[in-house]
């Protein structure tokens, strides 16, 4: 079953206390940051306390992601060379313009990985696109490398290169998240929403929430773990999503065990999109604990 | 790797631990430590252990802890040690462990 | 010898002491004690000039005991201030007998040295005070006393109280005195209603006397031998908070987060059920976590007990819960709201905690929310030693919420910086783990195998269920094993169970 990627929390990567607690508020994904939250003094420091951090500390099942310092830093190279030999599981490019940015760090990540004798391929990566450029690339971005697992927006920067800021209505980058899940989709990856920077304000939250699903994104980058709750929870199917994929499984192993090729339910056939978007619906309950495979769901 | 000056890593809050390297005769260790009963020598012995992988032989160090686990000791010790060997973005990965 | 917790207590102390057998097996016989008969005739005033006057009336001689009350918390000036003059007059060899005592008291290490003071019982101790004293510095060992195993003491004249010296917010000049009214409020007086009527001597410190009578009254004129007015009983800012502030301290309220579903799934969680939480982060939230399901659900609480704080006088007055028993107030809110609200019910600390009485409110709570620093894997609790062994804390009505509640939770992070909460052996007993039900920690929650209904119950739910070993194991995953204490022999202070029976010793930090 593919991985949820509902929440993608930031933690910026020179604190050691938040890198040993933040595994426990159940994001999907913890984003170490060596970048914009590390100051130039401190890019050596934080990079090898994350390189321990992921080494050491057992963060189950949690995605661990690490944001790097761009290859046009002074840091990007010898960052690349500490999270590929940490096995962190994803590298994440920030301010990716095209798809040779892409293409630059995996010939580096490949590089290490021969060296140190892993298996070419494991260290995944994600793209952050976070300028006009990169939105009008997005699909070249997306389709750069087979390493890549998702592509996100990353709003701050964008909207300032946009000559606007960010608005809470989001109309600013309504252009760019369309393109971004658009490119995503058609390559077939995850797209992840950017931050929403006001954590006390939950309503402005939720709604920003509710649009970004609307639109079709597979999850949202987090600041605070207090943000983890409303994502999960507006990304929880209702009873009756839950209550309508399971009427689709049943028609589909009701036609199995009759032999037919073709499966309806309520005299209406069932397509493969119905049965995708059944099994999302069925992913992200189980991952709320609404509903558990063995034991059912109980109204 | 020799240490040729003083260099600083770490902070003084909580869960983090301050390490200072001064170039100095053998491994000398002064810490002073918010959990000194329950962990003062396994503290000794990572800062030990970690500058000894990175072949350092002559350092004083004088570390503040303020219940860093042991993979931020590590990290604060490898940073302070290339600091204080003037080594920027230069690094042998391969004995870093 | 062991105690049937296995805590090993000196053969010296064992012959002199009951020794724990479990939360109910002390038998008990006797009467009350009863203090002096003293008359006060028509025409004789009580208002006395100065302390240095209070204490020479009192009567204070070499080797007696003293009594002072914690409502001023760490804004008290009382207690320094009559032994200085305690000591400038050469009393020698006392009984401090305080119901708890605070970082602001350091002073009186001064006056253990000079020989003042020679035995000290006390619910707590922190700061320097209780740094020296671990480190050997009475020769006699403290007793820590739980806040129902005080009252407990003093009405079986296991304390016998001589003189009590009790600040008061307010008092008129015949004694009538409360935390109500005056300068510097500090809600009940729960823990000194015991002493005023216990002690042979009485005297009320105050620095605003109001006309006569001063009603409602936390302490009786029939109790009271003098009346003395002070320039300041205390620093208001260190008595009581201006509000409790809600945590938003992520891991605080994801373990609230857990606390609350444990509650809420309970069969106890119905209406007219009763709960007691405590003032941490974490507690504070599980009192805000409750108010919006009783909402949801429309169940409303018959009462609240305990240490009172705003989110509880809140729901007083939403109507969620119909009573507050209030033996202390930690904030101005929870302060004010006794006065002026009839369902707000100042206790005294015997009618709150005492075990050896005919029923008090613990004896009727449902729920109880309690802190930790320490559990171990037999569910044993540690509030008054650190990890290091040093005394740091307070018994506080720990032991007794929990013997008393239908259903003890412990809130506690599984780790505090590189300290494992979780452990194999507590420091220190203060609780046994027979009285705790669930532990909740920021990962998942332990239950007590004692309690295989509640075990059955949880499984199915989305908290995470660990046994206690397995929590331990995982911060101990965490943080590394860390080395044993190591205490040598002198014992610094005997931690009383709430029935009177050494439950463990505290022993002097090598």
């Amino acid at each position: 079953m593919d991985r949820l990627r509902r929440t993608m929390m930031f933690v910026p990567g020179n604190n050691p206390g938040m890198l040993r607690d933040a595994y426990i508020y159940g994001a999907d994904c913890l984003m170490f940051d060596l970048e914009d939250s590390v100051a130039l003094a401190e890019k050596d420091a934080a990079r090898f306390l994350v390189y321990n951090a992921v080494k050491t500390v057992d963060y189950g099942n949690t995605e661990i992601v690490v944001r790097i310092n761009g290859l046009d830093t002074p840091y990007g190279k010898n960052d690349i060379e500490a999270m590929v030999r940490s096995e962190v599981d994803v590298i994440r490019l920030p301010k990716t313009e095209t798809k040779e940015d892409v293409l630059e760090v995996e010939a580096i990540i490949e590089e290490v990985e021969k060296k140190i004798g892993k298996e070419l391929g494991t260290t995944k990566m994600m793209a952050a696109i976070e300028g006009p450029l990169g939105v009008f690339n997005a699909y070249d971005i997306a389709t750069s490398s087979s390493r890549l697992i998702g592509i996100a927006l990353g709003a701050e920067d964008f909207v300032t290169n946009m000559k606007t800021k960010r608005y809470l209505d989001g109309m600013e980058l309504f252009t760019a998240r369309s393109q971004i899940v658009l490119a995503a989709r058609a390559a077939g990856i995850y797209a992840l929403d950017t931050v929403f920077s006001d954590v006390d304000n939950e309503e402005g939250f939720r709604k920003e929430i509710e649009f970004i699903k609307q639109l079709g994104f597979d999850g949202k980058s987090i600041i605070n773990p207090r943000q983890i709750g409303p994502v999960n929870e507006i990304y929880t199917p209702n009873d009756k999503e839950i209550k309508k994929a399971l009427d689709v499984k049943r028609a589909i192993k009701e036609a199995a065990d009759k032999g037919s090729g073709v499966i309806s339910l309520n005299g209406k056939m069932i397509d493969k999109p119905i049965v995708d978007r059944a099994d999302r619906v069925l992913h992200l309950a189980m991952a709320a604990g609404i509903y558990k495979e063995e034991s059912g769901y109980e109204e | 790797m020799r240490i040729i000056k003083r260099a600083i890593a770490g902070t003084m809050e909580s869960s983090d631990i301050q390490i200072v390297v001064e170039a100095g005769q053998g491994i000398e260790i002064e810490l002073k430590s918010s959990v000194e009963k329950q962990f003062g020598n396994q503290i000794r012995k990572v800062i030990r252990e970690t500058l000894e992988h990175l072949d350092i032989k002559d350092v004083k160090v004088i570390a503040v802890d303020k219940g860093a686990l042991d993979c931020t000791i590590r990290a604060r010790v490898l940073t302070a040690a290339y600091r204080g060997a003037d080594i920027k973005e230069d690094y042998n990965w391969e004995v870093i462990n | 010898m062991k105690n049937n917790l296995g805590r090993d207590i000196p053969e010296q102390i064992a012959g002199n002491y009951k020794i724990y057998q479990g939360p109910f097996e002390q038998a008990i016989e006797g009467r009350k004690s009863s203090p002096k008969i003293i008359r006060v005739k028509p025409g004789e005033s009580k208002l006395l000039a100065s302390l240095e006057d209070a204490v020479i009336k009192s009567g204070l001689k070499d080797g007696m005991t003293i009594s002072f009350h914690h409502h001023f918390r760490s804004g008290d000036y009382i207690i320094n201030n009559i032994m200085d003059i305690i000591a400038k007059l050469g009393i020698k060899n006392l009984t401090l007998a305080s119901s708890s005592l605070t970082s602001i008291h350091a002073p009186l290490i001064k006056h253990i040295k000079n020989g003042v003071i020679k035995k000290i019982t006390s619910s707590g101790l922190r700061g320097e005070l209780a740094e020296e004293i671990s480190k050997g510095l009475m020769e006699e060992p403290v007793i820590i006393r739980s806040h129902g195993g005080r009252a407990r003491a003093i009405e079986s004249g296991d304390i016998k109280i001589d003189v009590a010296f009790l600040g008061a917010s307010s008092s008129d000049e015949y004694g009538n005195a409360n935390g109500s009214n005056g300068n510097a409020i500090c809600g009940p007086l729960g823990y000194a209603k015991i002493d005023a009527e216990y002690a042979d001597k009485v005297i009320i410190i105050t620095d605003s006397i109001v006309d006569y009578p001063n009603m409602p009254a936390s302490i009786l004129q029939i109790n009271v031998d003098y009346v003395v007015k002070v320039n300041e009983i205390g620093d208001s800012k260190g008595i009581a908070s201006g509000a409790t502030r809600f945590t938003k301290n992520p891991k605080e309220l994801l373990i609230a987060d857990y606390a609350s579903k444990v509650i809420v799934g309970s069969e106890y969680f119905k209406d007219g059920f009763s709960f007691q939480t405590g003032t941490g982060g974490s507690s504070l939230a599980v009192t805000r976590f409750l108010r919006n399901e009783m909402i949801k659900q429309d169940i409303k609480g018959s009462f609240a007990l305990g240490g009172i704080t705003k989110p509880m006088v809140e729901m007083l007055e939403e109507g969620l819960i119909n009573n507050i028993f209030d033996v202390q107030s930690f904030d101005l809110v929870a302060a004010n709201s006794v006065s002026k609200n009839e369902r707000h019910h100042e206790i005294s600390s015997s009618f709150y905690a005492n075990p050896h009485n005919k029923g008090s409110a613990v004896n009727k709570l449902d729920i109880v929310i309690l802190s930790a620093l320490e559990v171990d894997t037999n569910f044993n609790v540690n509030v008054i030693t650190g990890s290091d062994g040093v005394i740091r804390g307070a018994s506080g009505g720990h032991c007794d919420a929990a013997a008393g509640s239908k259903l003890t939770l412990i809130v506690a992070p599984l780790v505090r910086g590189r300290i494992p909460t979780i452990v194999n052996k507590v420091n220190t007993v203060i609780t046994p783990g027979e009285t705790i039900d669930v532990v909740i920690t920021e990962i998942g929650i332990a239950i007590n195998p004692k309690r295989q209904d509640l075990i059955e119950q949880y499984k199915k739910s989305d908290i995470p269920v660990y046994t206690i070993e397995e929590l331990k194991d995982k911060a101990i995953e965490i943080v590394g094993n860390p080395e044993k204490i190591q205490y040598e022999d002198k014992v610094v202070a005997l931690v009383e169970y709430r029935d009177g029976s050494i439950i463990d010793v505290i022993r002097k930090v090598k």
